[in-house]
Formats: structure tokens, sequence, C-alpha cells
């Protein structure tokens, strides 16, 4: 700890230490990699043989898993479900946050509306997700549909607070001079408010997109005999299958990987501050 | 004044719709939990009232109890792991070091992956590798160590969002602060605990609260590493809830449960609040 404070210029054994520590990171992610690229028959019982690289080159661990899983269609059930959740939390939570943010000084109205929903946050899903399944059930929606519902409310507390917050920074006069040249409220906010709070969507957008995306609860429990599967559900309800094959498995898990990690590497920054935004706020 | 009534009817008009959908996904489910907690309902099928009965049982079942305790020293463990690990590693990503930005990125990646892929790679790592190099037996297969490499594998991922936090935390703190430091002689163990420390309260505060979160609710790590065994000692409260509520056909019971653990969770938050306010230093 001391080095790290000592550091004029820059420092080497820092640097070092720093990247010696990513093995832990990269490990088991090569681990994963290496035996997803070879056959069953590569895999012996020492060190050496689970993790050297494998002789030959070859995707058809990928192929078979791909198959297997049905990967494409588990992909796009997680996709639309992270999109449609995105577009709809965006749309109302962006609402509700810009109507409670600007009355709830003013009115008693909406300084409850706005306790209540925030109140939300403490509820936890394990109290929840017995009478949402029934619930679901008897609306008919034990489907995509239910799950996007559930995840829509689940994240308005905090997306709600997030947006009344970034209203503090817009100045009531922009609304007012819309107001003046006869724009309704309707119509001032999506013209003039929602496309000022970009900075504010973009937050929102990375917080609920990855909480979504990798979450296995909600639709494990709603969706559950429907025979439809997001893509970490897909690797729960297909174990049995992989067996001991734990080539076709990690094959299995590391396509479960690949589409997060290639957002991650084109919007790095923004997924960065996004996630930092939304908890520091 | 027209004008301000057609304006209030349209803020009602935006709100209403997402109140009653709020409503219905979020109170009328944890109204109807309430309510079931108070019978024996087993999923399906008729049930009966049984007053307090669930409750009464919830403090005398030994399952119960146990997952409660190992809920809470899986919290703990982790939460003491990962918040150390993260300061030192924050501290480090923080200090002039040759590309910092890449490896901030690089720390970052096991928090975007989903953890239930990440308990599963974890599985074969604790079943098959880390036995062949320590050539011992499993960890996940002993009651005594299994929850140790969950702990592990919560605390691989964690860490990487507390230090994107604290390094945030680290970044408000302006250099005067450690030049006047430095001419009263302030340096390493010292200057951390005096200067740096306290000036990034508030972001331990924060991920305090996210620990809370991530931990006491530990689902996934479970259902990947364990399912709860070997012999039902690495059982969450959440596991518990979810495996013998929707299939255990112990739907009111486990209601009770839920209720207790959400009364526990929100009297935790308000102490977290509480606390937090009162220790954090002002510049």
């Amino acid at each position: 700890m001391k080095k790290a404070y000592k550091a004029e210029r820059v420092s080497w054994p820092v640097t070092i230490l720093l990247i010696l520590g990513l093995i832990t990171v990269i490990f088991p992610l090569y681990m994963a990699l290496v035996i997803a690229l070879k056959q069953p028959s590569e895999m012996t019982n020492s060190i050496a043989g689970l993790l050297s690289l494998p002789k030959s080159f070859s995707l058809s661990n990928f192929r078979e898993a791909m198959r297997v899983t049905d990967f494409w269609r588990s992909l796009l059930n997680s996709f639309l479900i992270t999109f449609m959740n995105l577009v709809i939390s965006i749309a109302l939570h962006s609402v509700i946050g810009y109507v409670v943010g600007r009355n709830r000084g003013s009115s008693k109205f909406y300084g409850f509306v706005y306790l209540y929903i925030i109140s939300g946050m403490f509820v936890l899903f394990a109290i929840l997700m017995m009478p949402l399944v029934k619930q679901t059930a008897q609306m008919g929606i034990a489907n995509m549909a239910g799950i996007i519902c559930c995840y829509v409310v689940f994240y308005m507390p905090m997306n709600m607070m997030l947006y009344s917050g970034y209203l503090v920074n817009i100045p009531l006069s922009l609304e007012e001079a819309a107001r003046v040249d006869g724009a309704g409220t309707w119509k001032t906010y999506w013209s003039i408010i929602f496309p000022i709070m970009k900075p504010m969507h973009a937050t929102v957008a990375v917080l609920t997109a990855l909480g979504t995306w990798n979450d296995v609860m909600t639709p494990l429990v709603i969706m559950s005999g429907s025979g439809m599967n997001t893509l970490p559900l897909a690797q729960m309800t297909f174990q049995t299958q992989f067996g001991t094959n734990y080539n076709l498995a990690f094959a299995s898990y590391l396509l479960a990987l690949l589409p997060i990690l290639i957002f991650y590497l084109f919007c790095q920054k923004q997924i960065l501050n996004g996630v930092v935004n939304g908890a520091v706020k | 004044m027209k004008k301000i009534n057609d304006r209030e009817r349209t803020y009602l008009f935006m709100t209403l719709p997402i109140l009653a959908l709020f409503f219905c996904f979020n109170t009328l489910p944890l109204i109807k939990g309430v309510i079931y907690s108070f019978t024996n309902f087993e999923g399906y099928g008729s049930y009966d009232w049984v007053g307090l009965r669930n409750y009464t049982d919830l403090f005398q079942d030994a399952r119960v109890g146990r997952s409660y305790l190992f809920t809470v020293k899986l919290a703990v463990t982790s939460t003491v792991v990962v918040n150390v690990l993260s300061l030192i590693l924050a501290l480090g990503l923080s200090s002039k070091i040759k590309f910092k930005s890449a490896l901030r990125g690089m720390y970052f990646i096991p928090n975007i992956l989903g953890a239930l892929v990440v308990g599963y790679i974890f599985n074969y790592f604790f079943t098959y590798i880390l036995p062949a190099m320590t050539k011992t037996t499993s960890m996940l297969a002993s009651t005594r160590w299994a929850w140790v490499a969950i702990v592990a594998v919560c605390a691989w991922q964690s860490v990487a969002m507390n230090t994107i936090i604290y390094i945030s935390g680290i970044q408000t703190v302006p250099e005067e602060v450690y030049e006047a430091g430095s001419i009263d002689g302030a340096t390493g163990w010292f200057k951390f605990r005096n200067l740096t420390f306290p000036l990034i309260m508030p972001f331990f505060t924060i991920n305090m609260v996210l620990c809370k979160k991530n931990f006491l609710m530990v689902f996934d790590q479970i259902m990947a590493l364990t399912k709860g065994g070997p012999a039902q000692s690495t059982e969450s409260i959440s596991y518990l809830i979810y495996n013998n509520g929707m299939a255990g056909g112990q739907f009111g019971f486990q209601s009770a449960n839920a209720v207790v653990f959400f009364v526990l969770i929100v009297a935790l938050s308000v102490a977290q609040t509480k606390f937090g306010s009162s220790k954090e230093e002002q510049l």
C-alpha cells in the first residue's frame, strides 16, 4: 500500500503486481477456453493435461453446444427481454421521474408517489417470487411478457430516483419557454426534456441491461415449464444433457458469456461510467 | 387557470398507469405473500388459515436456522474479503501506473459476467483443477469447506464492482490534502488511515449497501456450485425459499420465511443509513 502512494513517476512495481493480479481474472476464462476447444479424449487427470492448449484447433464443441442448447433461440429470448425492458423502462421511468421530480416539492400526492415507489426498493424478490408465479400464470403471462412486466417494475424505484435526481440540473425556464410557444405538457416532455436527459438514459440503460441480461431467478421461476430459455437459464436447463462432457458444457458457457463480453469491448467507457453513476447517485 | 388544470391532468394521465403497473407487480404480490404466510398453502389445491403457526414453526425449524447462520456467515466474510481486496486494488489502480485504463477495464470484467455461468466454471475448477493441484478432495463436497468456495466465487465477481467505486472515491480526494499531509509527515498506512479512508467514507457506505444486497440474497452462485449441499450446509435463505417454496410444497411456510427475511433486511437498511450518515467526514 505504501508503494501505491509514493508514485511520483510511473510506479513499475505496482504496475507489475497489478498485471500479475490479472491472472486471477483471466485464469478461469482461459481454463474455460482451452477446455471448450478440446475433445473429451484429450482430457487427462493431470493439471497439465487439463490446462494445456488443445492439439488441434476445432470449433466443433461450439457447433454442438449451439445445437444442443438451441443457442440462437435462447439468445433471441434474452435479447428480446433485455431490449423490450430497456425501451419500456427508459420511456416509463423517465416520465415518472420527471412528473414526480417536478411536483414532489409542491404536491403532497406526488410526494407520496415518490416515497411509495422508492419503498419498492426494499421489497425482496424472495417475498414476491411465489405470488408472482401464481399471478403471472393467472393473468396468462407466464412468459416473456410477464418477465418484462416484472423487470419494468423491479427497476422502477432506482431509475425513478436517478431521473428525478438528474432533473434538478435542468432549468424550469426551458419548459416554460416551450409552454409560452404553445406546446402542451406532453409535447414539451418528449421534445425538450426527454432528449436533454440523454446522459441519464445511458446510465439507466447500462444498469438495467446488465441486471436483466444476467438475471436467472426471475425467468427461472416465471418461465419454468414453458420450455423457453434465456441464455443463462439454458445453461441450467441443459446441465443434465451436458453430463460429464465438460468440453461441450464449457463451449456452451463461453457462448453464453460471449455477447456481453463483446458488448463490453465496444462500450467499456459507457458501462464503467454508467455503473459508477448509478451507484454513487 | 385552465392551463394549469390541463397540465395537472396530463401529469395524472402520465402517473396513474405507471402507478397501476407498479401496484400490480410489486405491492399486490407483496400483500399476497404476507397473506400466504398465514396459511398452510402448498402451492396448489386448497388451503386453510393457520394464524401465526408458520412463524412459530419458523423459529424452531433447524433447517431455516442453519440457512440464516450460513447466509450471515457468507455475507460477513465476503464483505470483509471484498472490501479489503478492492481497497488495495483501487489504491493500486489509482496510483501512477502504466496501462491504467486497460488494467481498470480488465479488472472489471468479472462483474459483467452472469453469476450462474461463472459459478458453473468455478464449479469445475473446485471439483477437478484445485484437487489436482493440491492433491485433496473437492472443497465443494466438504461440509467444512464448501462455503469458502462460495465466498471465493462471490468475491471474484464483487471485487470488480467495489474497486470501481473506491476508485471513483479516491478521485474525489483533492491533491492538496495529500500535500498538506506530507508536510505533516503523513505516509503509508498512517496517510491511508487518517486521510484517504475518512474522505472516501461515503463510498465505503455505498459498497456496504452493495455487499449487503449481493451477499444476503445470494442465489445464483449456490445454484451453480453446491445446490445447497453437501448435507444442506450451504443453503442460503433465498435458495431455501426458492427450493422448498416452489418445489417442496412449503409455499405458505416459506412465505413466512420471506416475510421475516424482508423485515430483517429493512431493519438492516435503516440501521445502515443511520450509521453510514453519522460516520461520514465532510471536507
